[in-house]
């Protein structure tokens, strides 16, 4: 069977056997974008969080048949070093990674976070960025998601005057 | 002078090796490794001269430093970026001596190949310090060594000589470090590093962002799980939930007719199944049928009671003045449980066995270990494997052991293609290697004055450092002793007349090991809640308490001078506030002394940290920035350890196997303060990555006690 999806901004169609193969896999082991990572395989830990739609979802936990026809985000996406997301940039900012491997999954949720509740208070931030590290760099990353919001606002506000 | 410090002289081969076992070689490529061969030789004769604070063969050259066309300069590192920010110090250090900018310096693994690795592995918080001495003067060699040929090549003498900037100048002539190298056969090797002052380093002691920030934030595939190599399968092997199960014998009948299978591997010890999809060998391995022979069901009952002071053997490892004895004494029991790494990413690996060569790609703290295992398990030489090692998603201690190398290797070689193998979430907990659980038993009296006339700790713990490739070299061999769990059992009150510590070992049916910290986490959460506790029956302040009871030797001081500005910031007092109390604990690991103040609350029954202030003395910082980290980082992950995790024997199986059921500090749980106030007490760098873990667990349950009037004594630390 076939499965369409645009990844990144590029469609793909995606010969597979398994209408249930996790999202996850297809986007790193079929298109080789190796930044969601997988950490648990049981939606318990958020490392493969991406975006379909513009919403965060766990991608290990997401059979691939749900995503035909959608708008698939990951890390690589989201940013580069030439054009940053501001989640990115409050991120270097913050020195906030240590082993990095849960950070691909905390930005995505935070950068969806974002986009439903702009100025999110730490209560916000407490009920949704609820992935597991275990380098516990939580503390930098409340931090990063609160400049990361004022970044974000700030271009939101040079895009759309009126509404400022 | 610069003649004076340079010679030609070749050095006898006997000397390369005059350290045995210890030494290290270097060696400098220019675009191609035509270069190689002869400043390999060069650097090696002075490396080996070098007391090096770690282990590596010495039989071949190692690669240390190669310079490119691009005048970029590669530092292979013989340690592992694990997230401690190993490579950000190594950066640093070797940029300021090698006179060249951050930004033209690059770190990657050493890989068995290039020789540059580290046979102790990567742990025990000795990174940096360990490499500080040899690092520097290499670098330093390195320089030398391009300010005589460029002297040469500008037809001046090495003191008119400036450098910087990797560009070497005089008068108005310049030349960079790669165009110095361009031609030069036979370099001259400076008798001596010139170290540079200290005070002139423009990297060191700074803050400097972590080389590895972009690559982390951008999404780079740099770990394990990541790699990959061409044509490569899925493998997948079948692992026991039992603790103690033997493989007996296997039914693979239904999994070989499964999609995407292309071969089920039957050895003698395991059953694997190799497809083309990571998806199609999980599949697979659900649908073979195993027979273990297992025990009986063990329960955590019996491995409470197996955990008891007392039991199995006991050694004395700390010792003054008499045991304590008599009616007056005060006594106190605590208990700390298994602990999961929970490191999230999997362990995982990818190898590629060939007709006489190997290449094995894994997250791994152990790469001379990794290799000789999957060496001999295929009857081959080790130079015949090549690992290379990736950055780690976690260490922790976790990777130092990698069964799973071998498993990936027999596979590899039996469909003739690489083949990835990777944990599955359920048996990375249930085949961890975990922490062990620990029983204390600590005794003590006041005299007169209200001080500590008598202080004993007894305590029991699984291996750690037994059966570990880690064994560091800050911890004093004690015959007898298992060095991981000791860590952190001594008592840091010298003054106390009389105290002394004793250690009991236990062997538990299943894997223990080290988990960041080791015996320290636990150690320092039951002496530090008894020393509060007798400070509280003295009715004295919890800091004056100890600080009246530390002798004023060069440690002593270090220690008090954290414990008293530890107080001072966080205006350390009594009282509750607020609903809020305060709680203080202090603890020295691998020479680095570190207190804690909490502030906490209790809200619905759950303990809530509001603050934690760390004073850490780690030495000279290297990156006060990362050091920081390290700082927020164990506060989050001890309090994680010490108010949520354990794992639990039920029905012979080790329980549970998922995040969530493994409870964890959240973001939710994570201080709002974390304030980190860093001494410099010596003027060398010391450990940094595991100590500040030591205080967080008493530091919370002293302030629980204070709010509460309740003494908590076994972690995780619950309130009902
Ligand atoms: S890997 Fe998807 S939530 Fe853990
Ligand atoms: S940075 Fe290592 S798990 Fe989050």
């Amino acid at each position: 069977m076939k499965i369409s999806m645009i990844v990144n901004g590029q469609s793909h169609a995606i010969e597979l056997t398994d209408e249930y193969t996790p999202l996850l896999w297809v986007i790193r082991d079929i298109l080789g974008l190796k930044g969601t990572k997988f950490g648990c395989g049981k939606a318990a830990c958020g490392a493969c969080t991406l975006h379909v739609d513009g919403e965060a979802v766990r991608s290990c936990s997401y059979p691939v048949k749900f995503a035909e026809g959608k708008q698939i985000t990951t890390i690589e996406g989201l940013g580069n070093a030439e054009n940053p997301h501001p989640v990115q940039q409050a991120w270097i900012e913050e020195i906030v990674p240590q082993c990095g491997y849960c950070q691909p999954g905390f930005m995505m949720a935070t950068a969806a976070l974002l986009n439903k509740i702009p100025n999110p208070t730490d209560e916000d931030i407490d009920n949704n960025i609820i992935n597991v590290c275990r380098c516990g760099t939580y503390y930098r990353m409340r931090k990063a998601i609160h400049k990361a919001a004022d970044k974000q606002n700030a271009i939101n506000e040079i895009n759309e005057p009126t509404k400022a | 002078m610069a003649d004076n410090q340079s010679s030609e002289k070749k050095l006898s081969r006997r000397k390369f090796l005059v350290r045995g076992g210890l030494g290290t070689i270097g060696v400098l490529a220019v675009g191609t490794y035509v270069l190689r061969n002869p400043i390999r030789r060069a650097i090696l004769e002075k490396a080996n001269e070098m007391d090096l604070a770690y282990m590596g063969s010495t039989d071949n050259p190692m690669l240390w430093f190669e310079l490119g066309k691009d005048n970029v300069v590669i530092l292979h590192s013989p340690k592992i970026e694990m997230g401690q920010g190993t490579f950000t110090g190594l950066a640093q250090m070797a940029a300021d001596e090698l006179e060249i900018s951050m930004s033209n310096i690059k770190v990657v693994h050493a890989t068995t190949a290039t020789g540059n690795i580290d046979g102790m592995s990567t742990g025990g918080s000795t990174s940096i310090s360990g490499l500080w001495q040899p690092l520097r003067e290499l670098a330093a060699i390195f320089r030398e060594m391009m300010k005589i040929e460029a002297a040469k090549k500008l037809g001046v003498s090495v003191d008119d000589l400036s450098v910087k900037d990797g560009v070497v100048s005089a008068n108005s002539k310049s030349l960079t470090y790669a165009e110095i190298s361009e031609g030069v056969t036979n370099w001259t090797i400076p008798e001596k590093p010139i170290l540079k002052d200290i005070s002139s380093y423009k990297y060191v002691g700074k803050p400097v962002p972590r080389v590895d920030l972009d690559d982390k934030v951008y999404g780079a595939p740099m770990f394990g799980l990541d790699a990959e190599m061409p044509n490569m399968l899925y493998g997948a092997v079948v692992r026991p939930s039992k603790i103690g199960a033997k493989f007996i014998s296997a039914t693979t009948d239904k999994a070989e007719k499964m999609p995407g299978v292309i071969k089920i591997v039957s050895e003698d010890d395991f059953v694997g199944v190799v497809a083309e999809s990571y998806i199609e060998a999980e599949n697979a391995k659900q649908a073979i049928e195993v027979i273990w022979e297992t025990p009986d069901n063990l329960q955590q009952d019996a491995i409470v009671s197996m955990m008891t002071v007392g039991n199995g053997k006991s050694t004395i490892i700390q010792k003054e003045g008499d045991a304590l004895e008599g009616d007056d004494i005060v006594q106190m029991e605590f208990r700390s449980p298994i602990g999961a790494h929970a490191q999230i990413e999997p362990n995982g690996v990818v190898a590629f066995v060939e007709e006489s060569k190997a290449t094995i790609m894994i997250s791994t703290q152990v790469i001379g270990i990794t290799r000789k295992e999957v060496s001999s398990r295929l009857g081959w030489d080790a130079e015949q494997v090549n690992v290379i090692p990736t950055y780690l998603g976690g260490g922790f201690g976790r990777r130092l052991h990698t069964p799973h190398a071998v498993q990936a290797a027999v596979m590899s070689q039996a469909v003739g293609k690489p083949v990835k193998y990777i944990f599955s979430r359920e048996e990375e907990f249930q085949h961890d290697m975990f922490r062990p659980p620990t029983h204390h038993i600590l005794k003590g009296r006041l005299n007169e004055q209200g001080l500590l006339d008598g202080l004993e700790h007894h305590f029991v713990s699984g291996d750690v450092g037994n059966n570990s490739a880690l064994v560091p070299n800050i911890v004093p061999p004690i015959v007898g002793a298992d060095i991981g769990a000791i860590r952190g059992g001594f008592l840091q009150y010298s003054a106390v007349p009389n105290h002394r510590s004793v250690y009991w070992h236990v062997t538990l049916p299943f894997a223990t090991s080290w988990w960041r910290s080791l015996g320290l986490l636990a150690n320092t959460f039951a002496i530090e809640s008894f020393v509060d506790e007798m400070a509280l029956k003295a009715g004295k302040d919890a800091i004056e308490f100890r600080l009246a009871q530390v002798n004023d030797d060069e440690a002593g001081k270090r220690l008090k001078e954290v414990m008293r500005t530890a107080g001072e910031r966080a205006g350390y007092s009594e009282e509750i506030k607020d609903g809020k109390a305060m709680g203080f604990a202090a603890s020295v690991d691998a020479g680095t002394p570190c207190a804690h103040v909490v502030e906490v609350s209790v809200e619905d029954n759950k303990i809530r940290v509001h603050k934690v202030t760390v004073v850490l003395d780690p030495g000279l910082a290297v990156n006060p920035d990362q050091i920081r980290a390290q700082c927020e980082g164990c506060v989050i992950m001890g309090m994680s350890a010490v108010l949520f995790e354990q794992m639990k024997v039920v029905d012979g199986s080790l329980t549970p196997t998922i995040y969530g059921p493994y409870e964890m500090a959240l973001m939710k749980h994570a201080p709002r303060e974390i304030d980190v106030v860093l001494l410099q007490g010596k003027d060398t760098p010391g450990a940094v990555g595991e100590p500040p873990l030591g205080p967080i667990g008493a530091a919370i349950a002293n302030a629980i006690r204070r709010l509460t009037g309740k003494r908590l004594q076994s972690m995780p630390l619950k309130l009902t």
